[in-house]
């Protein structure tokens, strides 16, 4: 440990003292493991399918019954993508070298294939988010990662093709508006902000949720595209250093 | 069994921030906190556990069969999202550290260069 790090921790401790103690404190105050009882928990479990018609109540919750707090953290991602942009992205040509890091042949067909796959895996999870485990946070990811494998397996100027910034950026906007558009809408058809206007549609299928599973697919579209910019800026700012430092 | 989840949760908050203090490099501090924020995912998710109950999908199942608590689990959610965008904005931050003065360790940068 050279003398700053020990400085640092001399510094560090009275804090860490204070925030240990606090979280013992509210740990020993846990519910038992397995015992915990949640009014609101319980409550859901039993009235979300029958009022909303979706049997992935977790998904219910947030996209409806917390649908407004879903929003906030939507623009939280939104924020966060535009603040790395600002930090990254200037004036720059896009790199024309760095190809090819893949030299197996088998790897680059068998990952090609692969980007099949969880592309649909991605579509999958989000389509199906309000029947079983998934949805549009969790599709969007595996949509953002199937297409960054285009680069892993084939280089850069077939990624090039999807890892542009004027592709991606109406996408992330086109997404992150959506889902206030949607809660304008039921606002002007004289309900509240958000409000499911298509009805609870039919328990257990695709077409269950109405309104949400539009949300869901505004979500999907804002985090795939978020996910993208943020893959773009990175590998960007790595593979052409050269133009930037000046 | 009780004790057991509510150390795994300690321990992991405890050692992210061990690693922040002694942290040489701003990548390794960015995961740190990532390590940290990793333990808000633990107790939430045991938070909400039910002994012999299920997830809280009631596709195929029937209607009040015991299932976990949904509240927590979409909070974890919420919780990885910010998780995402805080070290994705710290490791652009760590980008521009590294432009603007050629090092990434914390205590190469705290002076000024003007």
């Amino acid at each position: 440990m050279s003398p700053r790090q020990r400085l640092r921790g001399w510094i560090a401790a009275p804090v860490v003292a204070l925030l240990g103690g606090i979280l013992l404190w509210g740990l020993s105050g846990a519910p038992a493991f397995g015992e915990f009882h949640g009014a609101y928990g319980d409550l859901l479990n039993r009235i979300a399918v029958p009022q909303r018609h979706t049997t992935n109540v977790v998904t219910a919750i947030v996209f409806d019954y917390r649908g407004f707090d879903t929003m906030g953290e939507e623009f939280i991602l939104f924020a966060s993508v535009v603040g790395v942009v600002l930090l990254l992205r200037d004036i720059r040509e896009p790199a024309g070298g760095q190809d090819d890091p893949v030299a197996s042949d088998a790897i680059r067909l068998f990952g090609i294939l692969m980007v099949g796959v969880i592309l649909v895996f991605g579509l999958w999870l989000a389509a199906f988010g309000l029947v079983t485990p998934g949805g549009g946070f969790q599709g969007g990811v595996a949509v953002a990662g199937g297409i960054v494998l285009v680069f892993l397996v084939a280089g850069y100027r077939p990624w090039r093709t999807f890892g542009r910034e004027t592709l991606l950026d109406p996408f992330e906007g086109l997404g992150a508006a959506s889902y206030v558009a949607l809660g304008l809408a039921a606002l002007i058809a004289g309900a509240p902000f958000l409000h499911n206007l298509l009805g609870p549609g039919t328990t257990g299928t695709l077409l269950s949720g109405g309104s949400m599973s539009l949300l869901n697919w505004a979500v999907a579209v804002e985090v795939a595209a978020a996910n993208l910019v943020l893959y773009t800026e990175f590998l960007e700012s790595y593979l052409v250093p050269h133009l930037r430092t000046s | 069994m009780t004790i057991l989840v509510y150390a795994v949760v300690a321990w992991v908050f405890a050692i992210g921030i061990y690693g922040a203090i002694i942290s040489r490099n701003l990548i390794h501090l960015a995961l740190c906190l990532t390590v940290t924020q990793s333990s808000t995912y633990i107790l939430l998710l045991a938070l909400g556990y039910k002994h012999g109950a299920r997830a809280p999908i009631f596709k195929d199942v029937k209607l009040g069969t015991a299932a976990v608590d949904p509240v927590v689990q979409s909070l974890t959610l919420t919780d990885v999202v910010v998780s995402v965008t805080v070290i994705a904005l710290v490791l652009a931050l760590a980008l521009d550290v590294h432009r603007q003065s050629g090092s990434i360790d914390p205590d190469d940068i705290n002076t000024l260069n003007g």
